[in-house]
Protein backbone atom coordinates (compact mmCIF):
# COMPACT_ATOMS: atom_id res chain seq x y z
CA UNK A 1 0.00 0.00 0.00
CA UNK A 2 0.83 3.28 -0.59
CA UNK A 3 2.13 5.36 2.11
CA UNK A 4 0.48 8.90 0.29
CA UNK A 5 -3.19 8.16 0.05
CA UNK A 6 -4.37 10.35 -3.00
CA UNK A 7 -6.98 12.76 -2.13
CA UNK A 8 -10.72 11.49 -2.28
CA UNK A 9 -12.11 13.49 -5.39
CA UNK A 10 -14.41 16.11 -4.16
CA UNK A 11 -18.33 14.81 -5.25
CA UNK A 12 -19.28 18.36 -6.10
CA UNK A 13 -17.63 19.71 -9.05
CA UNK A 14 -17.30 23.56 -9.70
CA UNK A 15 -20.04 24.29 -12.37
CA UNK A 16 -19.15 27.59 -12.61
CA UNK A 17 -17.02 28.44 -15.71
CA UNK A 18 -19.29 25.48 -17.58
CA UNK A 19 -22.14 27.44 -16.76
CA UNK A 20 -20.52 30.96 -17.58
CA UNK A 21 -19.37 29.40 -20.96
CA UNK A 22 -23.46 28.11 -21.43
CA UNK A 23 -25.04 31.43 -21.05
CA UNK A 24 -22.26 32.80 -22.87
CA UNK A 25 -23.43 30.69 -26.09
CA UNK A 26 -26.85 31.34 -25.74
CA UNK A 27 -26.83 34.81 -25.05
CA UNK A 28 -24.55 34.85 -28.50
CA UNK A 29 -27.10 32.40 -30.23
CA UNK A 30 -30.37 34.30 -29.24
CA UNK A 31 -28.92 37.60 -30.20
CA UNK A 32 -27.77 36.29 -33.91
CA UNK A 33 -30.48 34.32 -34.15
CA UNK A 34 -33.08 35.49 -36.64
CA UNK A 35 -36.48 33.83 -36.44
CA UNK A 36 -38.36 32.62 -39.29
CA UNK A 37 -41.01 34.77 -39.69
CA UNK A 38 -44.42 33.53 -39.96
CA UNK A 39 -45.75 32.66 -43.13
CA UNK A 40 -49.63 31.87 -43.94
CA UNK A 41 -48.71 28.63 -45.62
CA UNK A 42 -46.08 26.23 -45.31
CA UNK A 43 -43.87 25.92 -47.85
CA UNK A 44 -41.37 23.23 -48.30
CA UNK A 45 -38.89 24.15 -50.75
CA UNK A 46 -36.56 21.18 -52.54
CA UNK A 47 -33.46 20.77 -51.69
CA UNK A 48 -29.98 21.74 -53.80
CA UNK A 49 -26.43 21.92 -53.56
CA UNK A 50 -25.73 25.08 -54.10
CA UNK A 51 -24.53 27.04 -51.09
CA UNK A 52 -25.07 30.45 -52.17
CA UNK A 53 -27.47 32.78 -49.42
CA UNK A 54 -30.37 34.49 -49.82
CA UNK A 55 -29.28 37.69 -50.39
CA UNK A 56 -30.42 40.64 -48.03
CA UNK A 57 -32.72 42.61 -49.95
CA UNK A 58 -35.32 41.19 -51.65
CA UNK A 59 -39.02 41.05 -53.72
CA UNK A 60 -39.74 37.31 -53.02
CA UNK A 61 -43.04 35.63 -54.34
CA UNK A 62 -43.64 31.94 -53.08
CA UNK A 63 -45.92 29.97 -54.91
CA UNK A 64 -47.74 26.95 -52.34
CA UNK A 65 -48.08 23.31 -53.25
CA UNK A 66 -51.74 24.17 -54.91
CA UNK A 67 -50.13 27.09 -56.99
CA UNK A 68 -50.69 30.13 -55.01
CA UNK A 69 -49.00 33.17 -55.28
CA UNK A 70 -48.16 34.86 -52.01
CA UNK A 71 -45.62 37.88 -52.18
CA UNK A 72 -43.35 39.48 -49.79
CA UNK A 73 -40.43 42.78 -50.12
CA UNK A 74 -37.90 42.94 -47.39
CA UNK A 75 -37.17 46.24 -47.60
CA UNK A 76 -39.26 48.14 -45.54
CA UNK A 77 -38.88 51.58 -46.93
CA UNK A 78 -39.81 50.07 -50.46
CA UNK A 79 -43.07 47.75 -48.68
CA UNK A 80 -44.66 50.89 -47.60
CA UNK A 81 -44.12 52.85 -50.65
CA UNK A 82 -45.37 50.06 -52.98
CA UNK A 83 -48.49 49.69 -50.49
CA UNK A 84 -49.43 53.41 -51.20
CA UNK A 85 -49.24 53.41 -55.23
CA UNK A 86 -51.37 50.29 -54.94
CA UNK A 87 -53.76 51.23 -52.69
CA UNK A 88 -53.90 54.17 -55.00
CA UNK A 89 -54.56 52.28 -57.89
CA UNK A 90 -57.33 50.25 -56.88
CA UNK A 91 -58.79 52.83 -54.29
CA UNK A 92 -58.35 50.87 -51.36
CA UNK A 93 -58.07 52.90 -47.84
CA UNK A 94 -56.48 51.18 -45.03
CA UNK A 95 -56.54 52.96 -41.50
CA UNK A 96 -52.70 53.71 -39.61
CA UNK A 97 -53.15 50.72 -37.85
CA UNK A 98 -53.90 48.65 -40.86
CA UNK A 99 -51.00 50.04 -42.21
CA UNK A 100 -48.48 48.97 -38.88
CA UNK A 101 -50.40 45.42 -39.76
CA UNK A 102 -49.11 45.26 -42.69
CA UNK A 103 -46.04 46.25 -42.46
CA UNK A 104 -45.48 42.90 -40.35
CA UNK A 105 -46.82 40.55 -42.23
CA UNK A 106 -43.57 39.00 -44.35
CA UNK A 107 -45.49 37.30 -47.09
CA UNK A 108 -48.79 37.82 -47.98
CA UNK A 109 -51.33 36.11 -50.46
CA UNK A 110 -55.22 37.89 -50.78
CA UNK A 111 -56.39 40.39 -53.11
CA UNK A 112 -56.22 43.76 -52.71
CA UNK A 113 -59.89 44.53 -52.27
CA UNK A 114 -59.84 41.72 -49.16
CA UNK A 115 -56.47 43.12 -47.60
CA UNK A 116 -58.54 45.80 -44.77
CA UNK A 117 -60.53 42.81 -43.56
CA UNK A 118 -57.23 40.61 -43.69
CA UNK A 119 -55.41 43.15 -41.83
CA UNK A 120 -57.95 43.36 -39.56
CA UNK A 121 -57.95 39.31 -37.90
CA UNK A 122 -55.76 38.16 -35.61
CA UNK A 123 -52.94 35.46 -36.26
CA UNK A 124 -55.02 32.74 -35.49
CA UNK A 125 -57.63 33.62 -38.12
CA UNK A 126 -55.36 34.72 -40.76
CA UNK A 127 -53.90 31.23 -40.60
CA UNK A 128 -57.55 29.59 -40.96
CA UNK A 129 -58.20 32.32 -43.22
CA UNK A 130 -58.53 30.75 -46.88
CA UNK A 131 -57.02 32.46 -49.52
CA UNK A 132 -56.41 32.03 -53.34
CA UNK A 133 -52.97 33.72 -53.57
CA UNK A 134 -52.88 37.06 -55.32
CA UNK A 135 -54.59 37.41 -58.53
CA UNK A 136 -52.56 36.73 -61.87
CA UNK A 137 -54.34 37.20 -64.90
CA UNK A 138 -54.14 39.41 -67.74
CA UNK A 139 -57.87 40.63 -66.24
CA UNK A 140 -56.66 40.98 -63.01
CA UNK A 141 -53.15 41.61 -62.91
CA UNK A 142 -51.98 42.32 -59.45
CA UNK A 143 -49.05 40.37 -59.06
CA UNK A 144 -47.23 41.87 -61.76
CA UNK A 145 -48.63 45.25 -60.80
CA UNK A 146 -46.95 44.56 -57.08
CA UNK A 147 -43.81 43.32 -58.72
CA UNK A 148 -43.61 45.98 -60.80
CA UNK A 149 -43.94 48.74 -58.01
CA UNK A 150 -42.06 46.88 -55.76
CA UNK A 151 -38.77 46.51 -58.19
CA UNK A 152 -39.43 50.70 -58.71
CA UNK A 153 -39.72 51.28 -55.66
CA UNK A 154 -36.72 49.19 -54.16
CA UNK A 155 -34.53 49.87 -56.45
CA UNK A 156 -34.75 53.74 -55.90
CA UNK A 157 -34.55 53.08 -52.17
CA UNK A 158 -31.06 51.39 -53.07
CA UNK A 159 -30.31 54.41 -55.47
CA UNK A 160 -31.32 56.93 -52.79
CA UNK A 161 -29.05 55.11 -50.10
CA UNK A 162 -26.37 55.06 -52.54
CA UNK A 163 -26.31 58.58 -53.17
CA UNK A 164 -27.27 59.41 -49.44
CA UNK A 165 -24.11 57.29 -48.39
CA UNK A 166 -21.68 58.62 -51.49
CA UNK A 167 -22.43 62.07 -49.97
CA UNK A 168 -21.80 61.74 -46.61
CA UNK A 169 -18.42 59.56 -47.70
CA UNK A 170 -19.37 56.23 -45.80
CA UNK A 171 -19.50 52.93 -46.36
CA UNK A 172 -22.13 51.95 -48.98
CA UNK A 173 -23.16 48.21 -47.72
CA UNK A 174 -26.65 47.36 -49.11
CA UNK A 175 -27.42 45.10 -51.65
CA UNK A 176 -29.04 45.46 -55.14
CA UNK A 177 -32.80 43.99 -54.96
CA UNK A 178 -33.07 40.86 -56.33
CA UNK A 179 -35.82 38.82 -56.99
CA UNK A 180 -36.45 35.47 -54.77
CA UNK A 181 -39.08 32.44 -55.84
CA UNK A 182 -39.91 30.08 -53.73
CA UNK A 183 -42.21 27.25 -54.28
CA UNK A 184 -42.76 23.65 -52.88
CA UNK A 185 -41.20 20.99 -53.61
CA UNK A 186 -44.76 18.87 -54.65
CA UNK A 187 -45.69 22.90 -56.72
CA UNK A 188 -46.73 21.89 -60.42
CA UNK A 189 -43.71 23.52 -62.48
CA UNK A 190 -46.67 25.29 -64.99
CA UNK A 191 -47.55 27.79 -61.33
CA UNK A 192 -43.70 28.51 -61.12
CA UNK A 193 -43.94 29.12 -64.62
CA UNK A 194 -46.63 31.74 -64.49
CA UNK A 195 -44.87 33.70 -62.62
CA UNK A 196 -42.18 33.35 -64.08
CA UNK A 197 -43.54 34.63 -66.89
CA UNK A 198 -44.85 37.59 -64.84
CA UNK A 199 -41.20 38.81 -63.83
CA UNK A 200 -40.24 38.34 -67.58
CA UNK A 201 -43.05 40.43 -68.83
CA UNK A 202 -41.39 43.28 -67.13
CA UNK A 203 -38.11 42.69 -67.94
CA UNK A 204 -36.94 40.55 -65.02
CA UNK A 205 -34.91 37.95 -65.96
CA UNK A 206 -32.67 36.65 -62.82
CA UNK A 207 -34.01 35.22 -60.30
CA UNK A 208 -33.02 33.39 -56.79
CA UNK A 209 -34.90 29.74 -56.94
CA UNK A 210 -34.79 29.34 -52.88
CA UNK A 211 -33.56 25.75 -52.06
CA UNK A 212 -33.18 24.57 -48.87
CA UNK A 213 -29.30 22.56 -48.64
CA UNK A 214 -28.88 19.47 -49.39
CA UNK A 215 -25.43 18.87 -47.69
CA UNK A 216 -22.20 17.08 -48.93
CA UNK A 217 -19.89 18.21 -51.19
CA UNK A 218 -19.91 17.94 -55.18
CA UNK A 219 -20.86 14.71 -56.37
CA UNK A 220 -17.60 12.97 -58.16
CA UNK B 1 -22.39 18.01 -9.32
CA UNK B 2 -23.07 20.78 -6.81
CA UNK B 3 -25.95 19.90 -4.34
CA UNK B 4 -28.03 22.09 -1.61
CA UNK B 5 -26.49 22.26 1.11
CA UNK B 6 -29.68 22.37 3.16
CA UNK B 7 -30.02 22.75 7.01
CA UNK B 8 -31.65 19.81 8.68
CA UNK B 9 -34.98 21.84 9.12
CA UNK B 10 -37.87 21.65 11.08
CA UNK B 11 -37.75 19.01 13.93
CA UNK B 12 -36.10 21.68 16.74
CA UNK B 13 -39.26 22.14 18.61
CA UNK B 14 -37.88 25.55 19.79
CA UNK B 15 -40.36 28.09 20.16
CA UNK B 16 -38.55 30.73 18.48
CA UNK B 17 -38.70 31.27 14.68
CA UNK B 18 -35.14 31.92 13.94
CA UNK B 19 -34.60 33.14 9.95
CA UNK B 20 -32.99 30.47 8.63
CA UNK B 21 -29.29 31.02 7.56
CA UNK B 22 -29.41 31.56 4.03
CA UNK B 23 -26.59 28.63 2.54
CA UNK B 24 -23.89 29.77 0.80
CA UNK B 25 -24.21 27.13 -2.10
CA UNK B 26 -27.29 27.07 -4.37
CA UNK B 27 -28.33 24.09 -6.62
CA UNK B 28 -27.59 25.16 -10.56
CA UNK B 29 -28.63 21.97 -11.66
CA UNK B 30 -31.56 23.18 -13.32
CA UNK B 31 -30.23 26.63 -14.02
CA UNK B 32 -27.94 24.34 -16.39
CA UNK B 33 -30.32 22.21 -17.58
CA UNK B 34 -32.16 25.29 -18.65
CA UNK B 35 -28.92 27.00 -20.41
CA UNK B 36 -28.26 23.92 -22.27
CA UNK B 37 -31.72 23.28 -23.31
CA UNK B 38 -31.99 26.88 -24.63
CA UNK B 39 -27.99 26.48 -26.16
CA UNK B 40 -28.90 23.45 -28.05
CA UNK B 41 -32.02 24.92 -29.13
CA UNK B 42 -30.99 28.08 -30.83
CA UNK B 43 -27.73 25.78 -32.05
CA UNK B 44 -30.09 23.96 -34.26
CA UNK B 45 -32.39 26.57 -35.42
CA UNK B 46 -29.77 29.35 -36.33
CA UNK B 47 -27.71 26.95 -38.60
CA UNK B 48 -30.74 25.03 -40.34
CA UNK B 49 -33.37 27.94 -41.52
CA UNK B 50 -31.17 30.15 -43.44
CA UNK B 51 -32.05 29.57 -46.88
CA UNK B 52 -30.04 28.95 -49.65
CA UNK B 53 -30.86 29.65 -53.41
CA UNK B 54 -29.96 29.15 -56.59
CA UNK B 55 -29.28 32.04 -59.13
CA UNK B 56 -30.79 31.63 -62.96
CA UNK B 57 -31.44 33.11 -65.60
CA UNK B 58 -34.51 33.23 -68.45
CA UNK B 59 -34.14 34.25 -71.49
CA UNK B 60 -36.10 37.50 -72.40
CA UNK B 61 -39.17 36.98 -74.67
CA UNK B 62 -37.74 38.09 -78.55
CA UNK B 63 -39.52 41.16 -79.38
CA UNK B 64 -41.56 41.03 -82.88
CA UNK B 65 -38.64 43.56 -84.19
CA UNK B 66 -35.99 41.66 -83.31
CA UNK B 67 -34.52 39.32 -85.84
CA UNK B 68 -32.00 37.01 -83.70
CA UNK B 69 -30.82 33.71 -85.38
CA UNK B 70 -30.67 31.08 -83.44
CA UNK B 71 -27.11 29.93 -82.27
CA UNK B 72 -25.51 27.35 -84.01
CA UNK B 73 -25.56 24.49 -81.12
CA UNK B 74 -22.82 22.08 -81.71
CA UNK B 75 -23.32 19.56 -78.50
CA UNK B 76 -27.09 19.70 -77.47
CA UNK B 77 -29.26 18.25 -75.09
CA UNK B 78 -32.89 18.17 -74.95
CA UNK B 79 -34.32 17.17 -71.56
CA UNK B 80 -38.33 16.69 -71.37
CA UNK B 81 -39.24 16.34 -67.71
CA UNK B 82 -42.82 15.03 -66.38
CA UNK B 83 -43.83 14.10 -63.38
CA UNK B 84 -40.75 12.40 -61.79
CA UNK B 85 -39.53 10.88 -65.04
CA UNK B 86 -37.33 12.80 -67.66
CA UNK B 87 -36.61 12.17 -71.63
CA UNK B 88 -33.98 12.79 -73.29
CA UNK B 89 -32.88 12.99 -77.06
CA UNK B 90 -29.31 14.74 -78.13
CA UNK B 91 -29.06 17.10 -81.29
CA UNK B 92 -31.62 18.70 -82.47
CA UNK B 93 -35.34 17.17 -83.26
CA UNK B 94 -36.04 15.12 -86.58
CA UNK B 95 -39.08 14.56 -88.10
CA UNK B 96 -40.19 11.16 -89.39
CA UNK B 97 -39.40 11.16 -93.16
CA UNK B 98 -36.75 13.12 -92.72
CA UNK B 99 -35.52 14.86 -96.57
CA UNK B 100 -31.59 14.10 -95.55
CA UNK B 101 -32.49 10.60 -94.64
CA UNK B 102 -31.80 11.13 -90.93
CA UNK B 103 -33.80 8.71 -88.34
CA UNK B 104 -36.37 10.84 -86.76
CA UNK B 105 -36.22 11.67 -83.13
CA UNK B 106 -36.64 9.21 -80.46
CA UNK B 107 -36.97 9.87 -76.75
CA UNK B 108 -34.92 8.04 -74.06
CA UNK B 109 -35.30 7.54 -70.16
CA UNK B 110 -32.82 8.51 -67.85
CA UNK B 111 -33.74 8.99 -63.95
CA UNK B 112 -32.62 11.01 -61.19
CA UNK B 113 -29.97 9.31 -59.92
CA UNK B 114 -26.53 9.51 -59.92
CA UNK B 115 -26.14 6.97 -62.83
CA UNK B 116 -28.61 8.54 -64.63
CA UNK B 117 -29.07 11.51 -65.42
CA UNK B 118 -25.62 12.62 -63.71
CA UNK B 119 -23.78 10.24 -65.60
CA UNK B 120 -25.43 11.51 -68.98
CA UNK B 121 -24.43 15.42 -68.56
CA UNK B 122 -21.04 14.46 -67.36
CA UNK B 123 -20.17 12.42 -70.11
CA UNK B 124 -21.57 14.83 -72.74
CA UNK B 125 -20.35 18.16 -71.33
CA UNK B 126 -16.48 16.30 -70.62
CA UNK B 127 -14.40 18.46 -72.47
CA UNK B 128 -15.80 21.36 -70.43
CA UNK B 129 -15.63 19.57 -67.09
CA UNK B 130 -11.66 18.93 -68.05
CA UNK B 131 -11.11 22.28 -68.78
CA UNK B 132 -12.39 23.54 -65.30
CA UNK B 133 -10.44 21.06 -63.92
CA UNK B 134 -6.71 21.67 -64.91
CA UNK B 135 -8.47 25.72 -64.56
CA UNK B 136 -8.82 24.51 -60.75
CA UNK B 137 -5.62 23.08 -59.99
CA UNK B 138 -3.84 26.54 -61.75
CA UNK B 139 -6.06 28.55 -59.13
CA UNK B 140 -5.02 26.07 -56.27
CA UNK B 141 -1.51 26.72 -57.08
CA UNK B 142 -2.08 30.45 -57.46
CA UNK B 143 -0.58 30.59 -61.09
CA UNK B 144 -3.98 32.44 -62.25
CA UNK B 145 -5.87 35.17 -59.94
CA UNK B 146 -9.21 34.56 -58.86
CA UNK B 147 -10.95 37.11 -61.43
CA UNK B 148 -9.12 35.35 -64.01
CA UNK B 149 -10.21 31.73 -63.05
CA UNK B 150 -14.05 32.78 -63.00
CA UNK B 151 -13.48 34.50 -66.41
CA UNK B 152 -12.10 31.12 -67.70
CA UNK B 153 -14.33 29.06 -66.36
CA UNK B 154 -17.20 31.28 -67.42
CA UNK B 155 -15.22 30.88 -71.15
CA UNK B 156 -14.80 26.91 -71.02
CA UNK B 157 -18.53 27.10 -70.04
CA UNK B 158 -19.44 28.89 -73.16
CA UNK B 159 -17.46 26.84 -75.65
CA UNK B 160 -18.98 25.28 -78.35
CA UNK B 161 -18.04 22.19 -77.50
CA UNK B 162 -19.16 22.41 -73.98
CA UNK B 163 -23.26 21.29 -73.49
CA UNK B 164 -26.14 22.97 -73.98
CA UNK B 165 -29.33 22.24 -72.96
CA UNK B 166 -32.83 22.74 -73.12
CA UNK B 167 -34.74 21.74 -70.63
CA UNK B 168 -38.94 21.60 -71.70
CA UNK B 169 -41.66 20.80 -69.19
CA UNK B 170 -44.84 19.32 -68.97
CA UNK B 171 -47.86 20.12 -67.20
CA UNK B 172 -47.64 17.05 -64.83
CA UNK B 173 -43.76 18.32 -64.01
CA UNK B 174 -43.08 19.59 -60.19
CA UNK B 175 -40.77 22.17 -58.93
CA UNK B 176 -39.07 19.45 -56.96
CA UNK B 177 -38.27 17.86 -60.80
CA UNK B 178 -36.91 21.35 -62.51
CA UNK B 179 -34.79 22.09 -59.42
CA UNK B 180 -33.23 18.93 -59.29
CA UNK B 181 -32.54 19.42 -62.96
CA UNK B 182 -30.79 22.42 -62.99
CA UNK B 183 -28.81 21.36 -59.95
CA UNK B 184 -27.55 18.55 -61.58
CA UNK B 185 -26.55 20.79 -64.52
CA UNK B 186 -24.66 23.54 -61.91
CA UNK B 187 -22.60 19.82 -60.89
CA UNK B 188 -21.84 19.20 -64.29
CA UNK B 189 -20.60 22.50 -65.31
CA UNK B 190 -23.14 22.99 -67.95
CA UNK B 191 -23.38 27.06 -68.38
CA UNK B 192 -25.76 27.16 -71.07
CA UNK B 193 -29.24 26.13 -70.29
CA UNK B 194 -32.55 27.44 -70.89
CA UNK B 195 -35.68 26.56 -70.13
CA UNK B 196 -38.19 26.81 -73.25
CA UNK B 197 -41.66 25.37 -73.92
CA UNK B 198 -42.27 22.17 -75.75
CA UNK B 199 -43.02 21.71 -79.27
CA UNK B 200 -46.21 19.94 -80.13
CA UNK B 201 -43.90 17.17 -82.17
CA UNK B 202 -42.28 16.63 -78.65
CA UNK B 203 -45.21 16.62 -76.66
CA UNK B 204 -46.52 13.78 -78.92
CA UNK B 205 -43.70 11.74 -78.91
CA UNK B 206 -43.69 12.04 -74.80
CA UNK B 207 -47.57 11.10 -74.55
CA UNK B 208 -46.20 7.89 -76.81
CA UNK B 209 -43.81 7.24 -74.20
CA UNK B 210 -46.18 7.54 -71.47
CA UNK B 211 -49.17 5.64 -72.58
CA UNK B 212 -47.18 2.78 -73.59
CA UNK B 213 -46.17 2.05 -69.57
Amino acid sequence: MPKVSLKKPSPSLDMTPMVDLAFLLVTFFMLTASFREAEPVVIDPPGSHSDKLLPENYILVSIDASGRPFFGISNAQAKAKTLERMLQKYNVQLTEKQKKEFMKLSVFGVDIKELPRYLDMTDAERQKYKTAGIPNDSLNPQLKEWILYAAQEANAVYLEAKEAAKSKGQDFKMEKPRYAIKADQKTKYISVKKVIDTFTDIKIYRFNLITSYEGGSKKE
Amino acid sequence: MAEIAEEGGGGHGKGKKRGKKPSARIDMTPMVDLAFLLLTFFVLTSTFSKPKTMEINYPAKPEPTDNIKPPEVKNGLTLILTKDRIFYYKGEFILPNDPKGRPATQLEETDFSINGLHKLLVDLNKSAIEEIKVLEEKAKRKEIPDTTFKRLVMEAKGKKEALTVLIKTDDQATYKNFIDVVDELNLAMVGKYVTVDMMPQEYELLKQKLGNQ
